[in-house]
């Protein structure tokens, strides 16, 4: 029966899908007048409800393995944990999908249930594309992907799910990426409804940011929250690896970082108005792309998982009717939008468009050489694009850009002198130089690293700048966010070029009781046994690990072989310390020693302040959410004041024009 | 990363040939597979070098972050040939002899890869002409005050 | 309308014509070696079993085209394709073996079974020769004429309809 109800609520959502599009539309058509276009929010609001529960009827089958749906036979197992039965959910194409578009429906819901300042026209508008991207996504999940199809016969047992993914990490990181993604979509129906509705405008952006800075968090905290699960999981210890996969998801970063920027921009000073638009139209549009890069099996590093052509053209015929139609209405309506109002170069505002057409110039490499060898292929010679490539490619624009990060701030709108800020120009430009000089005569890096490193504790001292010479009770909730955010750009990019510079590795054989050392700590192999647990065996090492005079921490790192399906995978151990982590991984067995001991493969690495790179997104993730805070705080605090205001002049208008002469009713200050 | 980046984002396939993988692994690890130069400084050219050259028998990962025999294999003749005095990019291109430009992560202008070189290129060009139009423009025509833009 | 503002769907066009091509085009499995019409590395290895020869390249230098033939005891493939191999060398054709990572055991074991239509096998422990040829998996097939010089490489298990190709290609090595 659940499959049943499932499937159900997924056409019950279509259905309501076709209605929000239909009604949005011809309440665009009749300037909001139209009978018909009440529909569109309660149809959007129910919606969300039937595809979430969609999602959780798919997730109760996983949970109690109900052999009988297709999808449950082949990626699960009734012997793997109850957490990894849940997640396991999500950790297969059709699942994922369902995921996606559960969360498509709430965005549209919430965004109906909870937005009531736009214009109702440019709400139907909005709500019309909203509809109609969801109705395409659910056409895709019922016609080519059904997660809620039967087995003619139940299977006796499931196929079990990919080892890699039977991690914690697998609970977090896809469902936060998704809401992120996602999120985006909200942005992308707003962007066409005021486009479609010439509502381009401070009061669009200001209802805008904050389902960007949502979408935004949670994208910056599934990518961290990804990037520490790759780092730990794969027993390489590398944590960005530039692969098509990480690239699907770091494009609409990009993307949505620039747009959260126009969007103060537009917010503040009614600027940028097309740029706004076109941002929020990429950015969802590459949360798209990567759906199809890492569906379709275009790309090379792709190929070998099991894909099928038919979904891809699918999803491409989505991705035309989607990014193409709304690029053609871009292309036909964007003339008649004005740019908005001027602005010298030495203004906040000319650093933030400095900002943008840096994360833009970025995301345009980054999406250039994740494509490229698509290109290539076409014409039957393969190459490869990889981090000898990304790195410094980006770095041409990250490093004018952080520079720019760290003064815009300091800036005034609409016009300011150098001069005012020479101060804090000066301090941040020797703290910068006098790094460089320290690392350089400490040793020999690369020049990535050590730019890295001078700029991020520039940046970390420029992100508390603003706040000089406030009286810091007084600074706004959403200026602390953008302070804590910018200082985590600084943190993650500390922790980046100190890994990248500094890490030391042991790669050794060794025998129980042999003693290695790398960085200060002493690394002794105490014993090698066998361990079991419920789907899989193991060998587990036991490694003493200290440095100075420390008591030894005992570190378990396990080399696995799951069973179903049949795949090894290395556990890796870590020890976390305030300046760094060590990492240990157990590799295969290497022969014997002199004395007749078996010996074991073992990888050590230490890696200094490389935690830096996940708390530095942890922190500027944290900064958006207060950014998100501030805002609502503000708007809530003007909602309540003007309600305040209407009432004392109902007040005042029932006691008449005499008592009004007492003198003029002051409205809170904002 | 690539495997499992992948198998996040939901495309989960049978492993292939794990039978293999585990019959190879009878067979010892060439001598210098999982076992670093002496020289410190010619370990960490090797590493740098590893890293940068691709398993030609995985999914998008570097011989550098791979278990597969033949990444095994592949660092192998690295570690050795830079111990036999070649330098890194004499066997970056030994290697791309043989496989073509596949092999190495780090492509080189050629006839197919310029445009990886002369996009960006361009986009600088881009980039300076759209900050000088929207910035530098500003300023010589003054601040147009509350102004609308046509 | 500014011409401008079309850029980018004119960008996202060109990407969507190569992406619905690509979808109609087998994907590229392999990576084919650059070492076609380029001369043998000089090499010498080991015998892989006991009682037949090891494979230099001197083996290859005279008389007839041969055939080079990387495979392994633990290579699935393998399997598959020895009676096809068996065939050419009913045909007279010459094919010198290159076992890669494997133990001479297993060798035996797996010759006895599957039958041997090698000449000559030489052990490749740490894929050396496979990396100096551009060969990137198990099992490979080269053409090899008479003057040592690689001239057609196919990859993958040699089938029932490879075994005309393969003599076709060796008779435009004469």
């Amino acid at each position: 029966m659940i499959a049943e109800l499932g499937l159900a609520a997924l056409w019950l959502s279509t259905a309501l899908a076709v209605l929000q599009m239909v009604s949005g539309a011809l309440g665009l058509k009749d300037g909001g007048n139209s009978q018909f276009a009440i529909y569109a929010r309660p149809a959007a609001v129910v919606q969300a409800f039937l595809a979430v529960l969609a999602f959780f009827l798919l997730l109760y089958a996983f949970a109690v393995t109900d052999l009988s749906i297709k999808l449950v036979a082949t990626n699960s197992h009734s012997a793997k944990p109850l957490i990894y039965k849940l997640t396991g959910t999500w950790g297969n194409h059709e699942g994922s999908m369902l995921l996606w578009v559960g969360v498509l429906a709430l965005s549209g819901g919430l965004l109906a249930g909870l937005e009531r300042r736009l214009p109702e026209k440019t709400m139907s508008a909005t709500l019309a594309v909203q509809g109609f991207v969801a109705l395409g996504f659910y056409a895709f999940l019922l016609l080519s992907s059904n997660p809620f199809e039967r087995l003619p016969v139940p299977a006796i047992e499931g196929g079990g799910l990919n080892p890699l993914l039977q991690d914690i990490g697998l609970a977090i990181h896809p469902p936060t990426l998704y809401i992120g993604y996602v999120g985006l979509s909200v942005a992308f129906s707003l962007a066409m409804g005021a486009l479609m509705t010439r509502q381009v405008n401070p009061n669009f952006a200001k209802i805008l940011r904050p389902w960007v800075l949502g979408a935004w968090v949670f994208l910056t905290f599934g990518i961290t929250a990804g990037s520490y699960w790759a780092y730990y999981e794969l027993g390489w210890g590398g944590w960005w690896f530039w692969d098509p996969v990480e690239n699907a998801s770091l494009m609409p970063w990009l993307a949505a970082t620039a747009l959260l920027h126009s969007v103060s921009v537009l917010a503040a000073r009614d600027a940028l108005r097309t740029w706004t638009i076109m941002l929020g139209v990429l950015a969802f549009s590459m949360s798209m792309l990567g759906t199809f890069l890492v569906r379709s099996g275009v790309l090379t590093s792709v190929h070998a998982f099991a894909v099928d052509p038919e979904r891809g053209s699918f999803i491409l015929a989505l991705l035309c009717l989607y990014i193409g139609g709304s690029l053609v209405i871009f292309a036909l309506r964007a003339g008649s939008i004005s740019e908005g109002k001027r602005f010298s170069v030495t203004s906040r505002e000319g650093a933030l468009v400095f900002n943008n057409v840096m994360l833009s110039a970025i995301l345009a490499i980054v999406l250039l050489g994740t494509l490229y060898p698509l290109l290539t292929e076409a014409f039957d010679v393969r190459v490869s694009v990889g981090p000898p490539y990304f790195n410094p490619a980006g770095a041409i624009f990250a490093i004018p850009m952080l520079m720019v990060m760290a003064i815009g701030p300091l800036l005034r709108w609409k016009e300011d002198k150098p001069a005012r800020i020479q101060f804090e120009l000066a301090l941040v430009a020797s703290v910068v130089i006098a790094v460089i000089a320290l690392v350089a005569i400490l040793g020999d890096y690369g020049i990535l690293p050590v730019l890295g490193l001078a700029l991020s504790i520039g940046l970390a001292i420029a992100a508390f700048l603003p706040l000089r010479g406030r009286r810091l009770r007084l600074v706004p909730v959403a200026t602390w966010g953008m302070v804590c955010a910018h200082f985590g750009v600084a943190v993650a990019l500390f922790g980046m070029a100190s890994e990248s510079a500094f890490t030391e590795e042991k790669l050794a054989a060794v025998a129980p009781g042999d003693v290695e050392e790398v960085s200060g700590w002493t690394i002794e192999l105490e014993s090698v046994d066998p361990v079991a647990g419920p789907n899989w065996t193991a060998i587990e090492a036991s490694v003493l690990a200290s440095r100075d005079d420390e008591a030894p921490t005992r570190l378990a790192p396990q080399s696995r072989n799951f069973w179903s399906p049949p795949q090894p995978t290395s556990e890796s151990a870590l020890i976390t310390r305030w300046d760094g982590q060590l990492y240990v991984v157990i590799g295969d067995q290497a022969g014997v020693d002199a004395a007749g001991n078996n010996r074991w493969q073992l990888r050590v690495w230490w890696k200094p302040f490389v935690t830096f790179i996940w708390y530095g997104g942890l922190l500027v993730a944290f900064g958006g959410i207060l950014s998100i805070a501030g805002r609502v705080q503000v708007d809530l605090k003007r909602r309540r004041a003007s309600a305040m205001g209407q009432e004392r002049r109902d007040d005042l208008d029932a006691l008449g024009d005499a008592d009004a002469a007492d003198g003029p009713v002051s409205e809170p200050a904002e | 990363m690539m495997r499992f980046a992948l198998a996040i984002l939901a495309l989960i396939a049978g492993p292939l040939g794990v039978g293999q993988a585990l019959a190879q692994q009878a067979m010892p690890p060439a001598p210098y597979a999982y076992v670093q130069l002496e020289n410190p400084v010619l370990e960490a050219e090797a590493s740098a070098l590893m890293e940068t050259l691709r398993c030609l028998k995985c999914q998008s990962q570097s011989i550098n972050d791979s278990d597969a025999p033949m990444a095994g294999d592949m660092r192998h003749q690295v570690r050795s040939r830079i111990l036999a005095g070649e330098s890194p990019d004499q066997i970056r291109s030994w290697l791309v002899q043989r496989y073509g430009d596949y092999v190495s992560y780090e492509p080189e202008v050629s006839a197919t890869t310029w445009p990886l070189f002369a996009i960006p290129l361009l986009l600088l060009a881009i980039v300076g002409l759209v900050l000088l139009r929207r910035l530098g423009k500003r300023r010589s025509d003054g601040i147009d005050v509350g102004g609308e833009a046509v | 309308m500014r011409i401008i503002f079309a850029i980018p769907l004119a960008l996202f066009l060109f990407f969507a014509g190569l992406a619905a091509y690509m979808l109609t085009q087998d994907k590229a499995q392999t990576i084919p070696s650059q070492m076609i019409e380029q001369p043998l590395p000089e090499f010498s290895l080991q015998p892989a079993l006991d009682g037949m020869p090891g494979a230099s390249k001197s083996d290859f230098i005279g008389g007839e085209p041969r055939l080079l033939n990387i495979w392994a005891s633990w290579c699935l493939p393998c399997i598959a394709e020895a009676p096809h191999l068996e065939r050419l060398k009913d045909e007279g054709v010459d094919i010198i073996g290159i076992a890669v990572r494997d133990q001479p055991a297993a060798v035996a074991d797996f010759l006895s079974r599957y039958g041997n239509p090698y000449s000559r096998i030489g052990a490749d422990d740490i894929s050396a020769l496979m990396l100096e040829i551009g060969a990137s998996g198990v099992p490979e097939t080269y053409v090899i004429d008479a003057q040592g010089n690689i001239r057609y490489q196919h990859i993958g298990d040699v089938r029932a309809e490879t075994v005309p190709l393969l003599l076709e290609k060796l008779e435009e090595a004469r």
